[in-house]
């Protein structure tokens, strides 16, 4: 079976956000087009301010689009749904509820006619998921950051979500938590084959986690400038992955991306036709294909 | 370095000490000097005469007044002349009741102001213009319309407690954090469900912190209400003791009404500590 399947589960066409500020219109991105499929593990890679979160929030449903139309499943999104659950950056946890609390709330969202000992025992199992077994009296003020983070990760898969939703869920932790988080992320998305949307600033988590990395041009008026298609097989793990052939033209490719090419990739199209509907599908270390792109002039200046 | 935890305390008898000791010095008698005429003196007798006691008590005469107090606190003696234990229970009753009342009304309209701004900004200039008022200035409009002296005194302490409850529970609502009410959305949790398990426990706090500023000032106002009420009540017992020139009376139910305010001070302190959650 392939990693990547071919029915759209998502689809977004010619979204748009804009903000209205005293001087006109201010727009954060336009023309989005993306799809991907059920199972897939997508990462959006941008500086800040291209809207990543904003795209985010779209797809959970708290915010809506200025333009265009998101679909799930063939049917446009309406509003907040427990079917995509969201990992917020934040953890956004109730600070006044114990561990097992905070889950159980989210469950019994979710199916409010379950009895108690029902609802304790659908907690447990995502509590032992994330190796949070004994903690489950605790309040999240007396859990590390880290800690935190594994309740958000447990209450979300908790409500056995369609799709998940992560807006840089490991940006506020330290190295080593996060590592350890990542690997942990990875296996139970392997194992349950979850879709998974997710923004990211650090490059080697985007390898690690992703299959697809869209990477997104700077704001405003950002939009989508490439897909890369992760060529690492998918049983990757930290340990071994920067040996594996492909790992460097993937990397290089996406921080050439984030250094340079996003703030000039306007300069970019003036050499190419590039269809906003169909933004090109890369994969580096299979097809070169930064070869058959002409050299923007501020690049080729310094290349020479 | 590790602190003393008895040096506070010691400290605080030593002022204690202190107070009582120039207070008590301050009204000692003094003796032998006559202050009226001879003939005067044989009528009053000597020790009137010589000024010997003075209306202003000494940290004695308080201290045994305060005993007979507490020896019997319930007594009634005819309309004029009860006990300071049924003067302090009126006065305790009259706050709570106007004190919930309040309560029964903020709480409500503060989380309808909090959630929706159309309702706060029609009702802000409302409140803005009746919150400076003095709560003794609705007296005379409560007694004409209830025409009810006790009932009018729980309508002032009821007026007086609903502000700070009202705007505090009001901004508890507003501030309640986006994050999680974007966790309520997301999970699609129901109105009533939302407001009773996240936007209540997270304004909790300040709702309490309302509630405690309203309880002091109330304690505060019954003196004052009672004064001009009469009948009963530990304001009442003040002004009847003033027009009785029982400056020991007064200094009794003083210290009275301030160990019951900070009783109930440090009740609603306790109930605050209960619903405050660290982060």
């Amino acid at each position: 079976m392939s990693p990547v399947s071919d029915q759209p589960f998502v689809k977004l066409e010619g979204v748009a956000k804009r903000f209205q500020t005293g001087g006109g219109a201010n727009t954060v991105f336009e023309d989005l087009w993306l799809s991907f499929g059920q199972g897939e593990f997508v990462c959006v890679v941008g500086h800040s301010g291209c809207g990543k979160t904003t795209i985010l929030n779209i797809l959970s449903g708290l915010e809506r689009p200025s333009e265009g139309y998101v679909f799930i499943q063939g049917r446009e999104i309406a509003g907040p749904s427990l079917d995509r659950a969201v990992i917020f950056q934040s953890h956004a946890l109730l600070p006044w509820l114990t561990v097992l609390q905070n889950i159980a709330f989210a469950v019994k969202s979710r199916w409010p006619d379950w009895d108690k000992g029902r609802v304790r025992e659908h907690c447990q199992r995502y509590i032992d998921l994330v190796n949070l077994t004994g903690a489950e009296k605790k309040r999240p003020a007396e859990l590390s950051g880290g800690m935190k983070q594994r309740v958000g990760i447990a209450r979300a898969l908790s409500i056995e979500p369609m799709m998940l939703l992560m807006d840089e869920p490991f940006s506020a932790l330290d190295a080593l938590t996060r590592g350890v988080l990542q690997e942990e992320v990875l296996k139970i998305c392997g194992e349950t084959r979850q879709t998974v949307f997710m923004i990211t600033h650090d490059v080697d988590e985007a390898i690690l986690l992703a299959d697809k990395i869209v990477l997104m041009t700077n704001g405003p008026e950002a939009r989508i400038a490439e897909v890369v298609l992760n060529t690492l097989p998918r049983n990757r793990d930290r340990h071994d992955l920067h040996r594996h052939p492909h790992y460097y033209p993937i990397r290089n490719h996406l921080l050439d991306f984030l250094i340079d090419r996003s703030k000039n990739f306007h300069q970019e199209l003036g050499f190419k036709n590039c269809d906003p509907k169909n933004p090109p599908l890369v994969m580096p270390g299979i097809s070169e294909v930064r070869a058959e792109r002409p050299p923007s002039p501020a690049l080729a200046g310094l290349r020479t | 370095m590790a602190r003393k935890s008895w040096a506070p305390a010691l400290l605080s008898f030593l002022i204690l000490f202190l107070f009582l000791g120039v207070w008590h010095v301050a009204t000692l008698p003094e003796k032998g000097a006559q202050v009226v005429d001879d003939e005067y003196a044989k009528l009053v007798g000597a020790a009137a005469a010589s000024g010997q006691k003075s209306a202003m008590p000494g940290p004695v005469d308080v201290g045994k007044k305060v005993w007979s107090h507490l020896a019997d606190p319930f007594y009634v003696r005819g309309t004029n002349d009860k006990g300071i234990g049924i003067q302090l229970a009126y006065s305790i009753m009259r706050v709570l009741v106007g004190f919930f009342l309040a309560a029964l009304v903020a709480i409500p309209l503060g989380f309808l102001i909090g959630m929706s701004p159309t309702v706060y900004k029609a009702l802000d200039p409302f409140i803005q213009v009746l919150k400076p008022v003095s709560p003794l200035a609705w007296m005379p409009l409560a007694l004409f319309t209830i025409k009810d002296s006790g009932l009018s005194a729980i309508f002032v302490i009821f007026i007086c407690s609903l502000w700070p409850m009202l705007i505090n529970t009001a901004f508890g609502v507003m501030s309640v954090r986006k994050e999680w009410l974007n966790v309520a959305r997301t999970l699609e949790v129901g109105p009533l469900r939302k407001a009773f398990r996240v936007i209540l426990p997270a304004a909790a706090p300040t709702i309490m912190t309302g509630m405690r500023i309203s309880i002091g000032i109330a304690w505060l106002v019954i003196v004052a209400a009672e004064m001009l009420v009469g009948g009963t009540g530990i304001g009442y017992f003040v002004w009847n003791e003033w027009n009785n020139l029982s400056i020991t009376n007064i200094l009794s139910a003083i210290l009275a009404i301030g160990l019951i305010g900070m009783l109930l001070d440090a009740v609603l302190n306790r109930l605050a500590k209960a619903v405050t959650f660290p982060e």
